[in-house]
């Protein structure tokens, strides 16, 4: 095995042709090369934007230290002033800077245009022959040509080696398995709703009396005692076991098969994530009963089964089958039927 | 001059310790004096370069404030109307960051808006090297390590605008851990594994911090190093002119011109990202409340690079098929795992494809204008095209409520939108650079309008055409006069035809088509002879010498030192 040179390739596209090219333009002088009375003037304002961007510094400290910040976040010389203040002076210091140096180099350096020749981006012949020289001799004294053995072993250990990382990253998360309890309502599959759970409203936490519903009324709701979860567990089950209630005339409800008792006096309940990829959904629009997600307008048809009548959706919202307890209270029938939230490979049909 | 005669010493002592160190002094040599041509364009990319610093030096400021966990606390500083509310230590942080440390909001603000800054000049860069034909060999690398820079700031900008744990950006997380999940097969595991556990869980904060001020920075700062060192070693572009060749580079030197431009240019930039920051609200935590699973906001947007996802995500149909008895999710897929990284490829790709269509194996180092590559420009607008489309369709719910129109039928016209579109635009924009490529020609062999209208004895109006200076004829005529592909250019030392590869039917015909129309620079004889014509035309005229029609002279075609207006005679 011994790698060879190659020829160089293409020689540069040919420009001048038709025309000669007339060459680079005479230089001209600017009126601050001809005249020292305009060059000093230059290098006065020059300086000026300089002792300007000073000026602007101290002005920066000044307001650092007279703004206040603090309980007046919203009030003249509060947060509103230290930050505009602040940005204002900076910014100013800065661009005076910038401004100067560029004034500097275009009035007063020179402004004759230099020119360099290229080379070509490949070495040259001969360097590329002393390193392919190099090269096929070192190849050649490690003998990985002669010795496939050594050679193939090495890249074996290595490919192994580099599964190590992988494993290692192992303990980021738990599998989906191994989260998953059916008792506490964790994993993809399961929620705290249980059998007899009472449907509470969202923020306040009261139950829902079916009477108290208004036809056209939509709920935020979540289960009951969900807000003596703290931290993780309670965002965890925010973020899948939250539900709207909706009151409609129960005979506009189309109960989708297997769903004729889930709903009481036209009281139904569905997930409140979106199938899609789990905003929550929020804009209800009671005459059509359908129910529109605000991150990409999935749009649902509450009063027959959720089912998806626009956008990107491809599934129904699931279904909280809904019964009343003794006291006339909202309760579930059991949890979700079905996983919440977007599909994912492992939830099935 | 101040400098005084000690002075010099001192600075050659220095600089010898230096060099008998570091031995600086071969490669100062080469590079203190090296060439840059000036254009405005090439500014572009330093816009980018300056706002990296920018974002590097304001994220270290962010940094010894901001605390990125998510264990719940009661917020208790200074803004008052999130007092007592629970929320993370991630948002509580900042936002005393923004009420209670001073400068903290600006530098928050100066932050986010350097980072937009960044994202949008490294877009319009990457269209001016593709427009001018600034990819070709010997670049092409330096465009994949481009389009490599524009992957990481976007992902840059998204691990940094989802760290505040605010409403916004946890919608955002959310609707990152459902397309995970649309993974096939190891969607699940890949957002229990990124979330620490079950969505949020408290892990993905911390995690998404270290990426966002180790990970991906350093990336950046290595490729973008290999982006200038690159640079450097290619020498940048020019464009054709009097003078300026393809072997050589005119412009001003680093030290000092180049040097105080480049140099001052980065306080232009730093200087307004601070003016911006300050006057400029941008991503106003406060106003969106903390990240709750339960809450969203109408009109709920990414930053806008994310927008045209996002987009995609909006328009397509809910489409989600089975396999093995498991769903696969098309709907998020095509749009996000599917769509995206297809066009970073193809815009990586772009260079490769290009070459390989035209043969051209030679380097170029003169920029060529848009209009004299009609279809690479029009391949770009296209993508631009699909680009602001499913950009647009990102803002449909926007759209619909500030126009008054219905977000259906918004989402059905983007959905055939986003195929004609870029297909028309194709169409356009070539016919377009041919059009404009005529109107050189024109100017090449009959000059160019005066806008003098001539009444000849018959009766009939012709306008007068002037000869353009050879300068500017010689800009126009400095290019490339281009050959479609065939496939017997292929002859080896013997002058036998190497035999053809499956591919070089596509290859030749696709390359006649890249060409197909174009308009050649006219030859030696071509020119002659409208010179020729001119000539003689300029004959029938001749009596008009003298005469110029008042204020024509002043048409930026010609000196002016010297001219008068009829009217001072």
């Amino acid at each position: 095995m011994s790698i060879q040179p190659d020829k160089p390739s293409g020689e540069v596209a040919k420009v001048s042709d038709p025309l000669p090219d007339p060459g680079l333009p005479a230089h001209t002088w600017r009126p601050t090369d001809v005249d020292e009375g305009l060059a000093k003037r230059a290098e006065r304002q020059v300086a000026g934007f300089f002792a300007a961007s000073a000026v602007f510094t101290v002005l920066f400290f000044v307001s650092y230290f007279v703004f206040k910040v603090g309980d007046d976040w919203d009030v003249t010389g509060g947060l509103g002033a230290s930050t505009v203040a602040l940005g204002l002076t900076l910014g100013l210091a800065l661009l005076c800077i910038g401004v100067g140096i560029i004034q500097w180099a275009r009035k007063l350096m020179t402004d004759q245009e230099i020119m360099e020749m290229r080379h070509p981006a490949r070495s040259s012949d001969e360097d590329r022959e002393a390193s392919l020289a190099a090269l096929n001799v070192g190849l050649e004294e490690s003998g990985i040509a002669r010795r496939p053995l050594i050679r193939n072993s090495l890249f074996g250990a290595i490919g192994v080696i580099a599964l190590a990382p992988i494993v290692l990253l192992r303990d980021l998360g738990p599998t989906p398995s191994q989260v998953e309890n059916e008792e506490e309502g964790l994993g993809l599959e399961h929620t705290i709703w249980k059998a007899g759970k009472r449907v509470v409203r969202d923020v306040v936490g009261t139950p829902i009396r079916a009477a108290d519903l208004q036809i056209g009324d939509l709920v935020n709701a979540v289960p009951d005692g969900m807000f003596q979860l703290e931290g993780t567990e309670l965002q965890v089950q925010k973020a899948k076991a939250a539900v709207i209630v909706v009151r409609m005339e129960p005979e506009e409800i189309v109960p989708g098969p297997g769903r004729e008792d889930w709903s009481v006096e036209g009281i139904v309940c569905y997930s409140k994530i979106c199938t899609h990829v789990g905003c929550p959904i929020s804009l209800y629009e009671r005459t059509t009963h359908h129910v529109l997600c605000p991150c990409h307008q999935s749009t649902f048809d509450l009063a027959d089964s959720a089912k998806v009548v626009f956008g990107p959706a491809a599934r129904e919202l699931p279904q909280l089958p809904l019964s009343v307890d003794d006291e006339g209270f909202l309760v579930a029938q059991s949890d979700f039927t079905e996983p919440v939230g977007p599909s994912y490979w492992g939830r099935g049909q | 001059m101040a400098a005084t005669p000690k002075k010099p010493a001192k600075v050659g002592a220095v600089a010898n310790w230096a060099d008998e160190r570091l031995g600086l002094g071969g490669a100062m040599k080469k590079n203190l004096r090296k060439v840059f041509p000036d254009h405005w364009s090439f500014m572009l990319g330093e816009i980018a370069l300056w706002s990296f610093v920018v974002l590097l030096l304001t994220g270290v400021f962010l940094t010894l404030w901001f605390d990125p966990s998510m264990a719940e606390i009661e917020y208790q500083g200074s803004f008052d109307p999130l007092r007592g509310v629970e929320m993370s230590r991630s948002m509580a942080s900042t936002l005393n960051i923004s009420f209670d440390v001073r400068g903290g909001l600006l530098m928050r603000q100066m932050h986010h808006w350097a980072a937009s800054i960044f994202i949008a000049s490294m877009m319009i860069h990457m269209m001016r090297v593709y427009f001018t034909g600034a990819f070709r060999k010997p670049r092409e690398l330096n465009w994949v390590i481009g389009c490599l820079l524009l992957l990481l700031g976007t992902l840059e900008g998204f691990t940094g605008y989802s760290l505040p744990d605010d409403l916004l950006s946890g919608t955002g997380v959310r609707a990152a851990d459902g397309f995970l999940k649309a993974t096939p097969v190891v969607g699940s595991y890949m957002s229990f594994f990124l979330f620490g556990g079950e969505f949020p869980g408290d892990s993905i904060i911390p995690r998404l911090y270290t990426i966002h001020i180790l990970l991906i920075p350093g990336l950046l700062l290595g490729l973008i190093a290999a982006h200038m060192l690159l640079l450097v070693y290619h020498k940048h572009t020019q464009w054709p002119g009097p003078g300026r060749t393809e072997e050589n580079v005119v412009g001003f030197p680093m030290l000092p011109v180049y040097a105080a431009k480049a140099g001052g240019f980065f306080f232009i930039v730093f200087g307004a990202t601070a003016v911006m920051g300050g006057l400029l609200t941008i991503n106003p935590v406060w106003k969106f409340g903390p990240y709750d699973p339960t809450k969203v906001t109408a009109g709920s947007q990414p930053d806008w690079y994310m927008g045209w996802p996002d987009g995609l995500l909006r328009i397509i149909p809910g489409w989600e098929s089975t396999i093995f008895g498991e769903p696969i999710s098309w709907n998020i897929m095509i749009p996000i795992l599917i769509v995206p990284p297809l066009m970073l490829v193809i815009l990586m790709l772009l260079p490769f494809i290009e070459a390989w269509i035209t043969g051209d194996k030679r380097e170029h180092h003169l920029l060529e204008r848009p209009r004299n590559a009609p279809t690479r420009t029009a391949v770009m607008v296209s993508l631009m095209t699909f680009y602001g489309l499913a950009w647009a369709a990102g803002g449909n719910d926007l759209i619909a409520i500030r126009l008054d129109l219905s977000i259906n039928q918004i989402t059905y016209f983007m959905r055939v939108a986003i195929f004609l579109g870029p297909a028309l635009a194709f169409y356009i924009t070539r016919r377009w650079c041919i059009s404009l490529q005529r109107h050189d020609e024109n100017k090449l062999l009959h000059g160019y309008e005066t806008g003098v209208i001539m009444r000849s004895p018959e009766g009939g109006y012709s306008e007068r055409h002037l000869p353009i200076s050879e300068n500017a004829a010689y800009t126009l005529t400095a290019r490339d006069r281009e050959q479609a592909w065939t496939p017997s250019q292929k002859v080896d030392e013997n002058g036998v035809a190497a035999p053809g590869g499956r591919l070089d039917g596509i290859r030749s015909k696709l390359s006649t088509l890249m060409y197909a129309d174009n308009v050649q620079k006219p030859t030696a004889a071509e020119l002659e002879e409208a010179h020729h014509h001119a000539e003689h035309e300029h004959a029938l005229t001749a009596a008009l010498d003298g005469h110029s029609a008042d204020g024509h002279q002043f048409d930026g075609h010609h000196a002016v030192e010297g001219e008068n207006l009829r009217g001072d005679h």
